[in-house]
């Protein structure tokens, strides 16, 4: 409890999100983990924008935002200053998946392999959800955005998600993990061994988009839950390139996870489309072969 | 005491005195001796600074962002391509009130690739909110750069400040140098106090976005904190003038004005050249004199409109054009001329780094006094057929 109070004091209510916004849950969690003595770095995005409306902001730890693309270059030079100055502050760089994955990934490329001890955390809502639901490269498989809308001779997104921790932890990040939003007390975990590591630590965080994907507000936890029991969102560590830990699961069906959603309805409406679930479900299963995700029930 | 010096080793050193806390930069030509020279300093612990090889120019000036709202001092440079790639943060460092200083090693921009002098590439980011100083010779690069950080981190104007010297033509020249002790910056530098900065003891947000019902007046502030440094930038000027006896005084330079007829206008490493032939225009009893421009950013209108009241033709030297227009220093001059009558004719010169001699600049007041102007001067017929 008290530390759930903490939280509201360091991310503030009052911001603009809409109700069941996973990356507002996010934001409380991290500084919650994080503490106060943290400077944020964010990217433009949906957080910045429902959080920092002039002349008000949710944020109760020093907080900067310069562009979309830049919040890793930006928090290079913070941390730089912080290190010249003597300061022990932690450094958190956040931004949505575009920022991240896509228009930000020559600046996160660049601070990672300089090896600056900052942590970037990515709110992973596969979509630019605040432009207005556009794909970005952390998109899934055949989910309809409005730049890759399902149609007469389209599924939705063409392009599998791209494995951006493994990206960063071929650049010898010393802690690489993924979370979800429907497991907080992980969540906490993983930020705090983040930003107690030296070096540039990366974590990416599921985070349900009830605007962008298509359910109801108070379904977001239970959307991000079926993500991870899916197999189609696997929360793992890896440390120093080698992964460490793996959130097990008995594993449910795909489609559990894709009726929820309105991204996915091309998917069974005005028929069921067994050829693309299929797919999907092939690629939940790669992912629980590849990290070993499945729990074995006794017969 | 003179040192002969190249023009880059000179800015890096005179940087290196300033005492910057972090410095990102990316390599560029003509700019690379610069971050050479400061990062050998660095290696070497004569300067102590935090040196983050970036990976790009936009990177470059978004860490000097970072490490400015944090509280330090900072430093970068580039030139051409690499300034048009920071133009997203150059836009950003003017509104978030941050104090950087860039030194801008003038170069053209493409296409077609060009790596020689111009002024396209900082005028350019006329509008950005950044100062914009332009030396005429090494003294004056070096030398800008103490006033640049004393003005743009003066809490009436904080501001981030070009400090724009002409690529190959000053950087890669060898001058004789005064260059002053450590001692003498730091008595004509105080160290940076950050007006507000990132501090987890007193937590504050910079960037946040704007309805329209704020950001008109925070671009207002900008325009005010220019207005400041109309007075801030003078007052540095005169301080360095009454510590080390070189004259900044002024955000514009007269030479053999007073009684001139003609007055030519440029800005940069041409003023040196037009000094020289405005001597023997002089000695073949031609009135001639010329307007230095120090300042672009924020433009001395005043100190124009006083400078150029007696004349009776003006000749402006722009190593720029804002295409489908004119040049920006003529457009400029224009405005503060507007409603004297005085002819502004404006040359278009020395683009991509074509050679400019005395005898390109006499011609220029020829062709001025015979109302024949604003072209392109030079221009080589036989490669536009």
């Amino acid at each position: 409890m008290k530390e759930d109070e903490a939280a509201c004091v360091l991310f503030d209510a009052g911001h603009r999100a809409c109700g069941g916004c996973a990356a507002a849950m996010a934001a409380r969690l991290i500084l919650d983990a994080a503490g106060k003595d943290t400077i944020v770095v964010s990217s433009t995005g949906c957080m910045e924008v429902f959080s920092t409306p002039y002349p008000e902001t949710a944020w109760n730890v020093p907080w900067i935002h310069s562009l979309f693309e830049n919040n890793s270059a930006v928090a290079s030079g913070v941390v730089e200053s912080l290190k010249k100055q003597g300061r022990k502050e932690k450094v958190i760089a956040i931004g949505g998946d575009g920022a991240t994955f896509d228009i930000g990934v020559l600046c996160l490329s660049g601070a990672f392999e300089r090896g600056h001890d900052f942590t970037y955390i990515c709110y992973d809502n596969e979509a630019y959800m605040n432009t207005g639901i556009q794909r970005s490269g952390a998109t899934p498989y055949d989910a309809s955005t409005t730049t890759s809308p399902a149609g007469k001779c389209s599924f939705g997104n063409s392009r599998p998600k791209k494995d951006l921790p493994a990206i960063l932890a071929a650049h010898g990040a010393p802690y690489v993990a993924t979370a979800s939003i429907a497991y907080p007390p992980d969540l906490k975990k993983k930020v705090e061994k983040a930003v107690s590591t030296p070096g540039p630590c990366y974590i990416q965080i599921h985070a349900p988009c009830c605007t962008g994907w298509g359910f109801e507000g108070e379904k977001t936890i239970a959307i991000g839950k079926l993500a991870i029991e899916t197999g189609l969102f696997v929360s793992y560590e890896m440390e120093e390139g080698k992964i460490t830990k793996v959130k097990k699961v008995v594993r449910k069906p795909v489609e559990e996870y894709l009726k929820e959603q309105k991204r996915f309805r091309h998917l069974f409406k005005p028929k069921r489309n067994d050829a693309e679930i299929a797919k999907i479900q092939a690629i939940a299963d790669r992912n629980a072969e590849k990290f070993g995700i499945d729990i074995k029930l006794k017969k | 005491m003179l040192e002969i010096m190249e023009g880059s080793h000179a800015v890096a050193q005179s940087v290196g005195l300033c005492r910057p806390e972090v410095i990102a930069a990316y390599p560029i030509t003509p700019q690379t001796h610069i971050v050479e020279a400061l990062a050998e300093m660095v290696a070497d612990c004569t300067i102590d600074a935090e040196y983050i090889t970036v990976e790009s120019e936009f990177s470059a000036l978004s860490a000097c962002l970072g490490a400015s709202a944090a509280g330090s001092r900072v430093y970068s440079a580039t030139t051409s391509q690499g300034l048009a790639l920071m133009f997203e943060v150059c836009f950003n460092c003017a509104g978030m009130r941050l104090p950087v200083v860039m030194s801008i090693v003038n170069r053209a921009l493409g296409a077609p690739l060009s790596i020689w002098n111009d002024h396209q590439d900082s005028i350019s980011l006329r509008d950005s909110g950044w100062m914009q100083l332009y030396a005429e010779d090494n003294q004056e690069a070096i030398d800008l750069h103490y006033i640049a950080y004393r003005a743009a981190e003066d809490h009436r104007v904080l501001l981030p400040s070009f400090v724009c010297f002409d690529g190959f033509i000053l950087s890669h020249t060898y001058e004789p140098v005064d260059m002053l002790s450590q001692e003498q910056v730091d008595s004509y530098l105080p160290p940076f106090k950050p007006y507000h900065r990132l501090d987890a003891a007193d937590p504050i947000s910079f960037g946040l976005f704007a309805s329209p019902d704020y950001y008109m007046e925070f671009r207002y502030a900008i325009d005010q904190a220019m207005n400041q440094a109309r007075n801030v930038l003078p007052e540095a000027g005169r301080v360095f003038s009454e510590m080390f006896g070189r004259d900044y005084s002024g955000m514009v330079e007269e030479y053999r004005l007073d009684d001139a007829d003609c007055a030519i206008v440029a800005m940069g490493s041409i003023c040196g050249t037009a000094k020289d032939a405005i001597d023997e225009m002089r000695d073949a009893g031609k009135k001639v004199g010329l307007l230095k421009i120090r300042a672009f950013r924020p433009f001395p209108v005043k100190e124009v409109q006083k400078a150029l009241a007696g004349v009776s033709t003006v000749a402006v030297l722009d190593k720029n054009i804002s295409l489908g227009s004119k040049g920006a220093v003529a457009l400029e001059i224009r405005d503060a001329l507007y409603g004297s009558q005085i002819p502004v004719l404006d040359y278009i010169i020395a683009l991509g780094g074509r050679d400019v001699r005395k005898k390109d600049i006499a011609a220029v007041v020829d062709g001025a006094e015979a109302g024949k102007g604003d072209i392109y001067y030079g221009l080589r017929e036989e490669v536009l057929k």
